[in-house]
């Protein structure tokens, strides 16, 4: 049942993604309204199909290790809604809304790969491992839209040419909060994930494989969103050196996703 | 002929001839309830702004009246000399003429969004004389609702057309709040004075003031409440604001990239915003360049107000389809209210004969059965429903035609239905 939730949820993001592509190209209100109701209740119905996975497997950990693409397209959404609530913009749902169809259609479509459990695991560690690691993705996912955002603002105010839909960006220095708020509200789940992450490996193997290329490309892109941090902090970086940061952050991040596909600790896939 | 409109306009009139027609708001009341009170006219309205002062009225029975008799006498005024700048719009053209002026298509500045608040308060001041009350009620409320729609469905009045509210819209473009915004001008001039009023005006919290002479600067200051600084700390402070103005008479560039970036690295580069009035160019153009720092020169600035004027014009155009389309529909609406006395007046009139005829033969026929009364009944009821059957259909149909109006006056006449309208037989109707 919970995946027949997913494809609800699925196809009212569907309509979300539809209209938002629309909408880039005409200029409505009705349109933004619409697709914020869809993404609303896509929301809904993927609550759903998150708590039933969780009823269904029994533990909230395993819940989310099965389900973590519709757990992280979950999150997103979740901090893209906070971001219309307290600055009233749509604008990161170019990005936010392709991402989380995929997501979802990822998480919907496919069986699930099968976690290696084993029975020293701990599983309240690993439950809060991927939680903040994932709310942390979601974070610096979103952080990483506003850099782009800031690029395009900032080159249609310097080109001084006003067109349609970069007139319905919101100011700079608001995408710039944005995304300086959701780097720092994430850098800490991201920091949180990755220690919690280590104690449920060391309680399997006794140690962290440092040779493992998820972790290696985990560990990297902690790093540079250390270095992002830190230059916003001390110098203010913004504009293009902070967006070419947050690319190569963004880019570790989604090659470590990827990296459950082959990794030997993040051995998802049975043999 | 129902509605009628006269006045003048910025277009039609100058301003000597406008100041003499205007009507102060004290002595509105008075005269909304002369023109009521004028010969020929049931309601009536004035709209007196700086631009424009126009007459509205519905005329009584659709006679017509003399409004031109009106103004004249209003203001002792010579006719022939009036005559020259007032236009006249009767009643389908007096509508689409309200609907404009509401939606702001015929303001001087399109789409300045002043002039329905002007018509708002002067709808309200001849409601609460009473000189509007029906028709012209139901008019004026209609040109609102058309205001609105072309405010929302159309961007008439969303771009900024000066240069002043330009620099303001950039500026909230780049700081999104202006509050607690500095702002920084360099030079005096009228134009980067009037841009730092808008900008105080939209919420900048401070002002600095630099001039080469500095008592200048400090009596600028003063007009501002800001802080005059000598020119020579020009570039030592001038990081502490967010918002450049300059506009000197210097013969070089007093900014040039290498200040860009001083000012870049002591404000952690938060964003800076140069607006350059000056001519020659007070800020080396290279400094847009910088990341962070967004630099705005005069013909930057016009370009951005002559596209604006641009896209109102193309809005307008929009604009003018929605008003069409609300007249016709509005006129549409006018008719079908008014075929319905006639109907309502016909049915009686055929109803008093139907009742008179039966009174008439009821004495031949002696004691009816209560079967047979009701035979008779509905006998000549079918009749005469029979026979109201095509008139009345075709007064319906005929609402929504031109010709409406010739053919009520054709029913009317041809089953003697003056007294109502006694009025309107014959002429009045040739538009």
């Amino acid at each position: 049942m919970s995946i027949f939730w997913l494809r609800v949820a699925l196809a009212f993001y569907g309509v979300g993604l539809l209209y938002a592509l629309v909408a880039l190209t005409r200029t409505s209100d009705l349109l933004n309204r619409v697709a914020l109701h869809a993404a609303y209740l896509g929301m809904v119905f993927h609550l759903v199909s998150l708590t039933e996975g969780v009823l269904f497997s029994g533990h909230v950990a395993i819940a989310m290790a099965h389900n973590s693409e519709s757990l992280l397209a979950f999150l997103i959404m979740s901090v893209f809604m906070i971001t219309y609530l307290i600055y009233n913009t749509t604008s990161p749902g170019i990005i936010v809304f392709p991402l989380v169809f995929l997501l979802t259609f990822m998480a919907a479509t496919r069986q699930q790969p099968f976690l290696n459990l084993t029975p020293g695991m701990r599983k309240g560690w690993l439950g809060a491992h991927i939680a903040l690691i994932f709310i942390g993705y979601a974070a610096l996912i979103l952080s990483f839209c506003a850099s782009l955002l800031y690029l395009i603002q900032q080159h249609s105010l310097k080109s001084k040419r006003s067109s349609g839909i970069l007139s319905r960006l919101p100011a700079l220095e608001e995408i710039d909060q944005i995304g300086y708020r959701s780097l720092l509200l994430g850098f800490p789940f991201m920091t949180l994930g990755l220690i919690a992450g280590s104690v449920v490996a060391e309680s399997v193997y006794g140690r962290v494989d440092l040779q493992d290329p998820k972790i290696l490309l985990s560990l990297l892109m902690w790093a540079v969103y250390l270095v992002m941090v830190y230059t916003r902090w001390i110098a203010g970086w913004r504009g293009r050196k902070a967006a070419v940061l947050a690319s190569v952050a963004f880019a570790a991040a989604v090659v470590a996703w990827a990296a459950n596909y082959f990794s030997t600790i993040h051995r998802f896939v049975s043999s | 002929m129902r509605f009628q409109l006269i006045g003048v306009n910025h277009n039609t009139a100058p301003v000597e001839v406008r100041e003499r027609l205007a009507i102060p708001e004290s002595r509105l009341p008075e005269a909304c309830k002369k023109l009521a009170e004028h010969p020929g006219i049931d309601e009536g309205m004035i709209l007196s702004t700086c631009n424009r002062v126009e007459i509205l009225a519905n005329t009584k029975n659709g006679a017509g009246a003399d409004l031109r008799a009106f103004l004249q006498n209003y203001f002792q005024l010579d006719g022939v000399e009036l005559n020259k700048h007032l236009y006249e719009y009767n009643e389908r053209e007096a509508v689409r003429h309200l609907f404009r002026v509401a939606a702001s298509l015929d303001s001087m500045v399109v789409g300045e969004p002043q002039i329905l608040g002007q018509v708002k308060e002067a709808y309200a001041t001849a409601r609460a004389v009473g000189a509007v009350r029906a028709q012209l009620d139901q008019l004026v409320t209609r040109a609102f609702a058309v205001a609105k729609r072309v405010r929302t469905e159309t961007a008439v009045g969303s771009s900024s057309v000066s240069i002043a509210s330009v620099a303001v819209e950039l500026a909230k473009k780049i700081f999104g709040n202006l509050h607690g915004k500095h702002v920084y001008l360099v030079g005096a001039g009228k134009m980067s004075e009037l841009a730092a009023r808008h900008l105080m005006a939209h919420g900048c919290a401070s002002i600095f003031v630099a001039n080469r002479t500095y008592d200048r600067a400090v009596s600028l200051a003063y007009k501002f409440q800001g802080q005059a600084i000598h020119f020579e700390d020009l570039h030592k402070t001038c990081d502490r604001a967010d918002i450049v103005i300059t506009s000197t008479g210097a013969p070089h560039a007093i900014f040039r990239r290498e200040h860009g970036e001083l000012f870049l690295t002591r404000r952690k580069n938060r964003p800076m915003f140069f607006i350059d009035i000056a001519v020659p160019r007070d800020v080396d153009p290279a400094m847009n360049k910088l990341d962070g720092i967004f630099v705005y020169d005069i013909d930057d600035l016009q370009q951005a107000v002559a596209s604006h004027v641009a896209d109102r014009r193309k809005e307008a155009e929009r604009a003018e389809a929605i008003v069409a389309t609300e007249v016709e529909r509005f006129h549409a609406r006018i008719l079908t209210l008014d075929v319905v006395p006639t109907i309502v007046s016909l049915q009686g009139h055929l109803e008093t004969i139907r009742q008179a005829e039966i009174d008439r033969v009821r004495g031949r026929l002696g004691t009816l059965s209560p079967d047979q009364e009701m035979a008779i009944e509905a006998l000549t009821r079918g009749i005469v429903n029979k026979i109201m059957h095509t008139p009345i259909s075709t007064l319906k149909s005929a609402a929504r035609e031109p010709e409406a109006t010739t053919v009520i006056d054709l029913v009317r006449r041809l089953f003697n239905l003056q007294e109502k309208r006694a009025a309107k037989s014959g002429g009045g109707d040739n538009d």
